[in-house]
């Protein structure tokens, strides 16, 4: 039961997702190919309002429903940021869909993203065995 | 209003709501916008095979795996029981390039058939986008330490510099494929 409110969220991003149509090739091809704006107003409000809501809860000290404070973990820089980024850029044109895409994608019947999944899935399972080999 | 909700939706009504989302995950359990380690979570419950990086308590981290059901149940109410086109509306100009650059005729959809039927499997063009293509976005997330939702969502909202380098790298990869290595393989 302590997990339905991430289900409840979940199903929203999900419906927001599929709604403004971000899940299609189509709109990546677009967003890749500077062809329109839509790609870049949902990525850049996002942001915009993501940041303004990030802004508010630091300045008043919000805490979580559980009481907790809120804590944001700093990212720390290492040579993985932007090869793996540059990685999952080629993908990303070829497959149309980031991970949250392809989840949105596989609930609305579509076949294909269920092998994409798996082989997202071969992918994360590669990066974590070469782990220690690869360059940071 | 009804008939609103079933309308694709605008980014400036999306995009915001997406945006809330990262509050909201703060707010009801301090937990941070991320979709991709879910990737990593089900390979840790299911094939750690003594790695490492995947040996760690995943069992702490499914609220992340719930999210992401939800997202796929999303997808179903969104698409299957609000209706949706049968033709994405993106610019003429992008229609105009597919068709002359990549030789795609059927729009319909959310993904060119063409190029994402099953049945594809069977030649190359098959396991380049569904199999090459799934994995380099399972390989590069992890190795990058987030996706769209990590780094140019959260992290960008809370200003890290890091994901700007990251985003940067999502954006040139994305764009020698369309560029560069699109016109060379079609």
């Amino acid at each position: 039961m302590k997990y339905f409110k991430y289900l409840v969220l979940g199903t929203l991003f999900g419906i927001i997702l599929t709604k403004s149509e971000v899940i299609s090739w189509f709109r990546i091809q677009e967003m890749f190919r500077f062809q329109a704006f839509h790609m870049y107003g949902v990525i850049g409000s996002a942001i915009l309002v993501g940041m303004i809501s990030i802004q508010l809860i630091k300045r008043n000290r919000l805490k979580s429903i559980d009481g907790e404070p809120i804590v944001l973990a700093d990212k720390k820089f290492n040579h993985g940021i932007w090869i793996g980024g540059f990685i999952f850029g080629l993908g990303w044109a070829l497959t149309g869909a980031c991970p949250g895409p392809l989840f949105a994608q596989l609930g609305s019947g579509i076949g294909s993203a269920a092998v994409l999944i798996l082989a997202a899935l071969a992918g994360t399972w590669t990066y974590s065995a070469l782990r220690e080999k690869l360059p940071y | 209003m009804l008939e609103l909700l079933q309308q694709p939706w605008p980014w400036y009504v999306a995009g915001p709501l997406i945006g809330l989302t990262v509050p909201a995950l703060l707010l009801v359990g301090n937990k941070a916008l991320g979709i991709s380690s879910s990737l990593r979570h089900v390979c840790a419950a299911c094939v750690p095979a003594g790695i490492p990086f995947l040996t760690y308590n995943w069992r702490a981290e499914i609220w992340n795996l719930v999210f992401v059901l939800g997202i796929a149940l999303g997808g179903f109410i969104g698409y299957r029981l609000m209706g949706h086109p049968d033709v994405i509306g993106i610019s003429a100009a992008t229609v105009r390039d597919l068709k002359a650059e990549m030789h795609l005729t059927d729009f319909t959809g959310l993904l060119p058939k063409e190029l994402f039927a099953l049945d594809n499997l069977a030649n190359w063009k098959g396991w380049v986008f569904l199999v090459l293509g799934g994995f380099l976005v399972g390989f590069g997330t992890r190795y990058a330490g987030g996706c769209t939702s990590g780094h140019a969502i959260s992290g960008l909202s809370n200003l890290q510099w890091v994901s700007l380098v990251a985003v940067i790298g999502f954006f040139a990869g994305g764009l020698l494929m369309t560029w560069v290595i699109y016109p060379m393989m079609f």
